[in-house]
């Protein structure tokens, strides 16, 4: 059994424009009347350039090929066997989902005494917090962080609004542990991980354990992969790369659920960044060739100022402060 | 021997890479609606080339322009991390062939072309046999199957585009094979 073959790319990019015009002109030429003034038109759109040649010989091409079968005549009519109706991905997951509820319906127990649904948790700038769930996980929320808990008798539903969080999951296949995070999931396979928001686009860092991650969609369009302990994975709607740095890189990134920050191979803009997370003070580079100056180094969250005389001392930059800014130039 | 015509040679030498190519690109390309529009890159500046001199071999040519093209586009854009360009250079041994043997037994061939047809939608199925085996005009078509001109010319139009896919963008598949 073969399931049917409808599936166009998604999106319609250019050359995907470019091929339903070439399709149109094929089309025309093969299976209708065609003039000399239709020849001339279809020579024009050709010779317009190469893309649009390319896109054509690739369906003459594929055309040509299918010549074969005229040698058994009857081979496609006798295969012409019932199909098999493919169900849509939506559909499938509405069952799937469906089945799951049954499943669950019957072993609603402990979690029915939680009694603390939807819970909000936030800190402020420069502020850090750890919050002990009813299930047994942690959560420990680093600065300016939004994160809201709906633990429920069938899922536990955590939204990072906003900000950055590190997750110790107790594991527990009947009651996943799921996260959404700007359109993305997360969901836990029994876990250490922490994930860091910046608009649409996360940063998930996994520590131990395993985590699924579905990213949003774009243009109908989603990623997923399975992270490993060690790896690092940046998400955008439609897009998801993966990597494992050195092992000192993941524990740099987690330096800050001790107060401090690491940068291993940051520009002065990077980590002002960083800093401004954490601070009122704001740190202001407009100077693009200072913002791209490599830095390295360890520093308190809220170490402003020590990093300001870095900043002085070493680059020999000046650092002007402002009310709430410090301002650094040459 | 004659020299071939860019459309012959393309059509000889390159599509039948199509599928590694498509393999390729999408092991190294994060966003998959993105893959259609490179790979049409790539066969424009493979055919500038070939419209000076006709390359020889094609497929390592092939694959190093998708990969310079590949890089061109890590630069441009903020998603992919730096890093990616690293793993594009451990992933350059993806470019092994997938089919060794170049020349597709008869066989297999007229077992593929089956396959594409029965896979594609019933009723664009049943347009595509009729131009093909039958060899009606679409006009033809539209009257033995009692439907309008523009329905039958949409399916002729979907159909070849399905074929193409089918029968150059996806790899053969080797479990099915004796």
């Amino acid at each position: 059994m073969t399931a049917q073959y409808d599936s166009m790319p998604v999106t319609d990019g250019e050359a995907q424009a470019i091929e339903a015009a070439a399709a149109e002109w094929f089309g025309r030429r093969h299976f209708w009347n065609w003039t000399q003034d239709e020849e001339a038109a279809l020579d024009a759109w050709l010779n317009q350039s190469l893309a649009h040649k390319v896109a054509y010989w690739r369906l003459a091409a594929a055309w040509q090929r299918t010549d074969r079968l005229k040698a058994i005549p009857h081979a496609v009519a006798q295969r012409s066997s019932p199909v098999v109706e493919r169900r849509s991905p939506r559909l499938l997951r509405l069952g799937l989902v469906a089945a799951a509820l049954i499943v669950m319906a019957t072993s609603v127990g402990t979690y029915l005494s939680f009694g603390d649904n939807t819970k909000l948790y936030s800190t402020g700038i420069g502020e850090s917090r750890t919050i002990n769930l009813a299930d047994g996980s942690r959560v420990e929320l680093n600065t300016d962080t939004v994160l809201e808990t709906d633990l429920t008798p069938y899922a536990r539903n955590i939204t990072l609004e906003k900000g950055e969080a590190y997750f110790q999951v107790r594991h527990d296949a009947s009651h996943p542990f799921v996260v959404k995070v700007a359109g993305h999931r997360i969901t836990d396979l029994g876990t250490k991980f922490t994930i860091r928001r910046d608009g649409d686009r996360i940063q998930v860092v996994l520590v131990e354990g395993k985590a699924r991650l579905e990213t949003a969609p774009s243009d109908g369009i989603a990623r997923a992969a399975t992270l490993s302990p060690g790896e690092i994975a940046n998400a955008a709607p439609g897009t998801l790369s993966i990597r494992k740095p050195a092992p000192a890189k993941i524990s740099n990134i987690l330096a800050w659920r001790s107060g401090v920050l690491v940068f291993d191979d940051k520009t002065l803009g990077q980590a002002a960044a960083e800093f401004n997370r954490y601070n009122r003070i704001k740190l202001v580079i407009d100077d693009p060739s200072v913002a791209r100056t490599q830095v390295a180094g360890k520093f308190p969250t809220d170490g402003v100022d020590r990093f300001a005389d870095v900043v002085r001392h070493v680059f020999g930059l000046r650092v002007r402060t402002e009310r709430d800014t410090m301002v650094i130039t040459r | 021997m004659t020299v071939p015509d860019l459309a012959t040679w393309f059509g000889r030498e390159v599509l039948p890479l199509e599928a590694v190519l498509t393999q390729f690109l999408s092991r190294n390309w994060r966003n998959e609606s993105d893959i259609v529009d490179l790979r049409q890159e790539v066969y424009v500046r493979i055919c500038e080339m070939a419209q000076k001199e006709f390359p020889h071999p094609v497929r390592p040519l092939l694959f190093s322009i998708a990969r310079n093209l590949l890089i061109d586009r890590i630069r441009k854009t903020n998603v992919v991390p730096i890093e990616a360009v690293a793993d594009l250079d451990a992933l350059g041994i993806a470019i092994e062939p997938l089919t060794p043997d170049r020349t597709v037994a008869a066989r297999e061939e007229i077992r593929r072309l089956q396959d594409a047809m029965d896979r594609l939608p019933p009723r664009c199925r049943e347009v595509v046999t009729l131009a093909r085996l039958e060899g009606l005009s679409g006009k033809e078509i539209a009257a033995r199957m009692n439907i309008s001109e523009a329905t039958a010319s949409y399916h002729l139009n979907h159909g070849v585009r399905l074929l193409a896919n089918m029968l150059y963008g996806e790899p053969t598949d080797h479990r099915r094979q004796k």
